[in-house]
This record gives C-alpha cells, structure tokens and sequence, in this order.
C-alpha cells in the first residue's frame, strides 16, 4: 500500500515519517522512529503497555494510526525525564520496586503522570480504577499504587 | 575465615534495600526487551496457523505465498531438523507441525518478508488443505475409552494396561495403608475438583531475533528465561552444533514459567537460513494464547480422614492433568505437593498425564502444585467445619516439621511451615472481624524449589569495582540479589557491582530462571564465586607481606594478617591489590561452576477475606495477607514483590482466568479482553510476613520465594468464597456463572 507523509511531535521534537496506512501509532514510534520504549503487549487496547499520551490525551498507541498523528503532540516514556533529572515518578518506582519484569513500567509510568496532571491528590480507589487498564502480572499492582500515591503527595508538597 | 561460609546472621549489605541495579533502564524506556531489538537488513518473520483443533495436513501450498513482492523465504517442517527424539521432538512438532495440527493455534508454514505487514499478508496467501479429524479437549473426555487418539505411540511404559492412550505418563506413590487409616477416622471426605487452564500472561510476548548463515553458525536473541536451554534445543530443531549457536537473553517482560521453551526461535532461525538475512519474529496476543503456555486443566479427587481432634489419619489423592497434545502435563508435582504440608502416616496419591487437542502446556509457577492444594485444602477446610475445628491449629496439629516423612517420600530437613502458621495465628487479619457478607479462607502451601546447573564468573578491575557475570535471567531483580550477595563477601559497596546476564558464548552452561532457583542456586555460585576471588587477592596480599596465605584473612574489603604471629601489617583494601594487579600476577577473577543439591523446600500459609454478591455472583477479594518461608531475603522488598505477585496470579486464577474453548475445539477467549487477568482494581493491597527459617544448603540461608506464593491462594480463596456463599465451590475459576449455578443448587436442595 503507498506510503502517506505525516509531520507530528514527539517528546516535543517534530518529526517526519512514511507509513503504510495500516500501521499504528506504536508501529511508528517503535519502527520508524527508535522509541522503543512503549511496548506491545496486546495490540488491542487491553494491556496499557504501549500507553502514551496525545495532545495530553492518554491513548493506547496500538489503537491509533500513524497517519492520524498528524499535526499532533505525542509524548512517551522517553521524554518523561528532563535531561538527566527523573520525573518524581520514575525516581519513586525505582524507590518502591514498583516494577519486577518492567514491561509495563514505561505505560503505567506515562498513565500515571496523565492522572497526576488532571488529579494531584487522588484516592488510592482512583488510582486503581485509573490504572486499570494497564495490566501487570508481576506486582499485583500493591507498590505501583503506592509509588504513584506518594508520588503525588510528593509533588503536592513540593508545589 | 577467607573462605568459610558465613554465618547466617550479622550481615553488612544481605538483607538491605536498596535500588535495582537496571532501575533507571526500565523506567526510561532504554532496557531492550524482545522486541526491541532491529538489525540491518532484518526481515519481519509471520506464522502461518491451524483454525481446526485436530487435523491432518494434506498438502500445504505456499507458491502464492512466495510470489508475493517482499516475501523472502517460507519455511514448512520440511525445513528443520529429522529423525529427533525425546522432549527434542516433542518441541519441533509442537513449533512446526507435521502431519498433523494437533490444536488450534498450531503452526504449520511460516513467512519472511520485508515488513511485517507483507508478512501478515503473506501467512493469508498459504494454502493449507486439511482433513478434519474428531477432537477432545477435556480431560475427563479425553481419557474415556471413545475418545479420538492424538498419538498412538506417546504413552511410556508407567501406564497400566487398560487405560486410552491418551493417558501418556503415570505415577502413584505414598507410605502406610490409606484404608486402615480411613477406618481410623471419625469423619471422612471424599469430593471432586475441577480446574480450567490457564495462560501465565506474561505481558511481553514470545519475541525474537534470528541470524543464521550456511555455515552452521547463527547468533540468536531472544526474551527467555534459560538462553542454554534456547540454544541446545534451537540447535537441535535447526541441525546445527549447540556452540555454533551464541544466544543473548534479552530483558524479559515476565516468564512464570512460560519462556522456559522456545517457539519462535527455531522458526525464526530456519527463515534466516533459507533467506540468509536476520529474521525477527514477534508474536501477537492472540498467538501467545493459542499457541503457548497454558497450564494444565484439572479433574481430582481428594479423600481425607480425619478424627474429632483434628489428626488426619489417612489421605487420597487422584490428580488427572491434560497438558495438550505432547506428554509433560505435571501431574507428579501435584500428586507430591497436594498433601506435603501434612505429616501422614497413611498418604497416597495417583497422577495421570493426558493428552487433548490444546496447546502444549508449560511450566506455570509451582506447575501442578495449586490445583492440588486447592482440592486438598478444600477437603481440608470442609472438615474442619464439619468438626468444628480452628483451621490453622488443624493445620498446625498436622503439620510437616524437620524430620517428617514427607507425603512424597523423603525426610525433610529443616522447614519453616510451623512457623508460618503461628505467624498467620498470630496475625491481626486472623482475628479481624468480617463484615456481613464476607468469608475467610486459609490454605497452606508447598514447593521443592530446585537447584539446576549454574555457572558464575566475576572479574575485577584496576579500581576496585566488579563485574559479575551470571546466567539465569533477571525477571525479577535478581540482579540487586546478586550484587548484595558479592557485596557481602568481597566487602565493597553494592553500587561497586556491574551485574551483566551473561550470553552462552561466554558462561558455562546455566539452566533456566525456573524453580525458584536463581536466587538459591546463583546466589550460591556468586558468593562462591567471589570467595574464590577473595582467595586470589588474599594470595597477593600474603606475598606482598611476605608470609604465608593461610595466614591472611578477609574483612570488610581487606586483607589483614591473621594475628600477631603473622605479622604486624596495615589492613589492604581490595582496590590496593587490584590497582597493580597485572604486575603481581595478572587479572584476579572469581568463578563457580556446579549443580547445588541444597534448595529448600517452601511453605507458605495465606490468610484471604472474600465476599459474594448473592444477586450476580461477583466476588471481591477484600483483604489478603501471604506469609511465606524465604530462608533469608536476600532484599525483602523484591521478596515481597514475589510474594504479593504470586497472590495476584493466584486470584485471577481462582476467580477469572479460563480457558474457553467452543464446541469446535477453538480457543474463544483468546485476547485479554476476554481472558481477563486481575486489574488495579479488581485487588485490595496485599500484606506480607517474611518468615526466615534458614535454609541449611545455602550459604546464607536462601529458600527460593518465587513459586510457593502462587500455591495457597486457589485453595485460600475458594474456602474464603464458600464461607461467604454459603455453599462449597469445587470448580474454578469461581466466575459469576458457576457461584450462582451453586448457589441456585444449594437453594434446590432446599
């Protein structure tokens, strides 16, 4: 299928690709522009492993065409740190060994930095509902909520 | 003391907490798993798949296929390896089938293209003629006498006469007479178990990259949990001499048991060849589903004795596993684990290993181990409250302790399930009230843990830092263990250790991250490992100081004479010795190569409140607590981490997670959707007591933690739902249909 040009940003650098029609948002990312950082896990929204966010928006990028990128502001795990100081949420996971395998570190990080952008201060019941739709089978998710919980009172205190 | 084992208490370094060696890697997005990996010129490999459950293959044309633009190579069985047999043969025909699909899922052609999307359009152009045969795929039905027979020639010679022969393997084993101890009893229960598979759910598919030229040598890598492993048996199914075969072990997105196998390597190494360039092939959700992993399915029966006190005084186990369609269903761990908690005098147990028209079952955790603590510790808790009895003082009243002869055979040594029971006795959730509604559930559990061949190299370098080279791959954090345990031993800091999973061109052979084993049996051979560099450096001391080497010992990071008689001489830190080293005798490394005998056995005791919604069936675990026997924990968070995932895996198990197949033999469910592992919030936090009963065969007193975590929880929360139900569940996973099924049958029975 003939390929369609598409310019967008990613982690705030714009960006040029081609790609077939079919391919997703996480096939561009991971074959055509080396951020390999989102991973998949599914293909089909379930698992949260290629999450990232759009225009602020938290989408599955394996739900997402290339082509639909256009013109949009697309930001992964790999621009989460500034330079070579970690997002409080990074640091924390690391703290807490909120990850085992880390698969699903690098979509539940960018999901969890989405929830703490919109809610500061969320309940443990909302950071579990917030992050349902990122699986991990190594965890049982007990460190991951309170990474992400402490993180945000972190950052409160320090704002 | 340079090169006695330390003592099991006092340590600098074991036991603290502190930041995984690839920590920044895995939150960055940098640390390259399976996927992650491209070379130049690398094609995208697809798999062509049996849609039928059984099926013989009549003809396979791939000349379409091929005449695709960007279609490189297609491979079919005609292109790996002939004549092989044992597991050897097993693993070929499970990757690429031969005459026959036996499940559907089964591979049967596979593409190279230049894209993955020209691949995936090619898999569509592969004409496959099939002839549909009858197919089973329960395991009842599959050892009843009319059942269709996958493989006439796979059962051995442990099974008896008379039996189909999709019953492949046997076993039966036990000590004293069960029915003289039946009759000793007061009450005795005799029910009947059913578990649905399974899928371990790694959330990293099967992932690999493939290069192998006419020459024989290929370069392999792939996410795994034993690259050994990978390469013996890629090599086989591909041909080649296994030291042709270099393999990397990528990082891996989680295993429990499943990547302990290869599925897309070889296949991906046969494209290479035909189309000498690399090959990468990753698998897709729904592939992992069909084609790998799943547990067994169960159907048990379970028989105790028990009198108005509590003592068991016989048990009876028949343990039937199907594990698709190639023998290796691992019906003698569930017949060993069912009962190991208990000392019995009178115990035996019955296995049958069957085979069905369904993927080839892989290790899963503790594999075979919680289906049959969940029919014997349901039996278990069924007495208990027909007696009237406390569950734990039952349990502790018939507990397995050091010199018990175990249900299986041997005696054992010291072992910590007493104390993890007085734990959950003693713990507040035990005496927490319930709330309306809610139920409570205890279950102990077992497991060997294993030792397995284990290699381990350390060298030093000028500034007094190491590099640690070990082969079991990191799917935990093993290497933040790894790197405490040579802390301790050669006294410098933790961050001082470069911990590298080693490839197999560059290590001695290492058997797989399996068994609980990498922290028991790499642990071991790192601290060996760095004794023996310990030694080396003490040498060079002796010879600076001029006086003999058994007069030198280690501590903290230095060499010190031993006493006054060896002379009066400042303390020479590590870094002093190897600053110079190449001109006091050359590079100082560490090595240790064995299979250690020691693991230690595992008990673990859970603690789960559940409750039920009477109306709909829903259930919700609302407070769980794991107390598990670690020996020593090497860094407790990461053994917590163990515990509390075990538990999750464990839920999902009881509760949700099933395989659904259709009358026409084909998986149903086979995206997460669909087959739904535990969320964020389907769980409450889950508390953990680490138990540290040493292990006598490890230096420190490591027990493996890794799979005893996932073999109470079946059982714990089936006894915790059933209290809340009001009614006993005997088949799981204890979805919403099957608890109000049991609730309409129990109001029926009035």
């Amino acid at each position: 299928m003939k390929k369609i040009h598409v310019s967008t940003t990613v982690n705030g650098e714009n960006v040029e690709y081609l790609c077939d029609p079919r391919e997703t948002v996480l096939d561009v990312l991971r074959d055509r522009l080396n951020l390999t950082g989102a991973k998949e896990g599914c293909g089909t929204g379930d698992c949260g492993a290629c999450s990232v966010t759009v225009d602020d928006r938290l989408v599955c990028s394996c739900l997402m065409l290339g082509v639909e990128a256009e013109g949009k502001n697309i930001a992964t795990v790999e621009g989460m740190a500034t330079g070579e100081k970690l997002h409080p949420l990074q640091k924390k996971f690391i703290e807490y060994a909120a990850l085992q395998c880390g698969i699903c570190t690098p979509g539940i990080l960018v999901a969890a930095k989405s929830l703490l952008e919109k809610n500061p201060d969320p309940t443990e019941t909302e950071v579990r509902y917030w992050l349902a739709g990122n699986l991990c089978r190594c965890t049982g998710y007990d460190k991951i909520i309170r990474a992400v919980m402490d993180t945000a009172a972190d950052m409160r205190e320090a704002s | 003391m340079a090169l006695d084992d330390r003592k099991t208490t006092d340590f600098k370094f074991v036991g603290t907490r502190p930041d995984r060696p690839d920590g920044l890697d895995k939150v960055t997005g940098r640390a390259l798993f399976g996927a992650d990996a491209y070379a130049p010129g690398m094609l995208h490999g697809a798999i062509v798949r049996s849609p039928h459950a059984h099926a013989r293959i009549v003809r396979i044309d791939t000349s379409k296929a091929e005449a695709l633009d960007g279609v490189k190579a297609v491979v079919t069985r005609a292109d790996f390896a002939k004549g092989l047999s044992g597991e050897f043969s097993f693993v070929l025909e499970n990757v690429m089938a031969g005459e026959k699909a036996l499940y559907d899922g089964h591979a049967v052609a596979a593409i190279a293209a230049s894209s993955a999307l020209i691949a995936r359009d090619a898999v569509k152009l592969v004409e496959v003629e099939y002839e549909i045969l009858p197919h089973v795929t329960d395991v009842d039905a599959a050892m009843a006498q009319d059942a269709p027979v996958l493989n006439a020639s796979y059962a051995d010679a442990s099974v008896p006469a008379g039996h189909h022969p999709n019953v492949v393997r046997y076993h039966d084993s036990g000590h004293g007479d069960v029915e003289a101890g039946f009759a000793e009893a007061d009450l005795v229960i005799e029910d009947s178990f059913k578990t649905e598979a399974t899928h371990q759910g790694y959330i990293e598919p099967h992932a690999c990259l493939a290069t192998l030229g006419a020459d024989g040598k290929g370069e392999l890598w792939c996410s795994t949990q034993g690259h050994w492993i990978a390469q013996k048996t890629c090599a086989a199914l591909v041909g080649i001499e296994t030291s042709q075969l270099r393999v990397t072990a990528s990082e891996i997105g989680g295993g429990f048991g499943g990547k302990t196998t290869v599925f897309v390597e070889p296949v991906a190494l046969a494209l290479s060849r035909k189309a000498n360039r690399p090959v990468k092939v990753v698998m897709n959700r729904s592939e992992v589903f069909r084609a790998t992993g799943p547990t067994s399915s169960t159907s048990m029966d379970i028989r105790i004795g028990m009198k108005k006190d509590g003592t068991i005084t016989a048990a009876e186990g028949i343990y039937r596993l199907q594990g698709g369609a190639f023998p290796g269903a691992p019906m003698e761990f569930s017949a060993m684990c069912g009962f190991a908690p208990y000392a019995l005098e009178n115990v035996r147990q019955v296995g049958y290993d069957v085979i069905s028209n369904r993927p080839k079952q892989a290790a899963y955790r503790a594999p075979g181990a919680p289906m049959a603590s969940f029919a014997v510790e349901s039996v278990i808790d069924e007495l208990c409250n027909k007696l009237g009895l406390d569950p734990i003082d039952t349990r502790l009243k018939n507990a397995s302790r050091e010199g018990t002869k175990a249900s299986y055979g041997p005696r054992f040594a010291r072992i910590g399930l007493v104390e993890t029971l007085e734990a959950a006795k003693a713990h507040p959730h035990y005496s927490a009230p319930l709330e309306p509604g809610q139920g409570r559930g205890v279950s102990c559990g077992f497991w060997f843990n294993h030792g397995g061949e284990t290699s381990v190299s350390m060298s030093l370098s000028e500034d007094g830092t190491c590099q640690l080279a070990v082969g079991t791959p990191d799917i935990g954090g093993s290497r933040a263990s790894m790197a405490l345990m040579a802390a301790e031993v050669l006294g410098i800091p933790y961050e001082n250790i470069r911990v590298t999973i080693a490839d197999t061109a560059t290590l001695g052979y290492n058997d797989v991250s399996h068994g609980s084993r990498v922290t028991y049996a790499s642990g071991l051979a790192t601290i060996k490992a760095a004794q023996d560099a310990v030694a080396k450096l003490s040498k060079r001391a002796a010879a600076k100081w001029g006086i003999p080497e058994d007069a030198v010992y280690w501590e903290d990071g230095c060499a010190k004479p031993s006493g006054a008689n060896a002379g009066n001489f400042d303390p020479l830190p590590l870094a002093d010795i190897t600053q110079n080293m190449g001109a006091t005798g050359g590079p100082i490394s560490g090595h240790f190569e064995a299979t250690p005998e020691g693991a230690g056995v595992s008990f673990g005791t859970h603690i789960v409140d559940a409750e039920v919604d009477p109306e709909t069936g829903k259930t919700a675990v609302v407070r769980y607590t794991v107390i598990q026997d670690a020996g020593k924990a090497i860094h407790p968070t990461y053994v917590e981490g163990q515990f509390q995932g075990g538990a999750a895996q464990g839920i999902g198990w009881a509760l949700n997670e099933e395989y659904v197949y259709g009358e026409d033999g084909r998986l149903q469910n086979s995206i997460f959707l669909d087959y739904r592992v535990p969320v964020a919030s389907d769980l409450p936090m889950i508390d953990t007591v680490i138990v540290e009963v040493p292990n006598p065969g490890h230096p420190y007193g490591v027990r493996g933690v890794g799979e005893t975590g996932i073999v109470p929880p079946l059982a714990a929360i089936a006894n915790a739902v059933s209290a809340a139900a009001g009614v006993r569940l005997r088949h799981l996973p204890m979805s919403p249909p099957r608890i109000l099924a049991a609730l309409k049958a129990k109001a029926h029975e009035g």
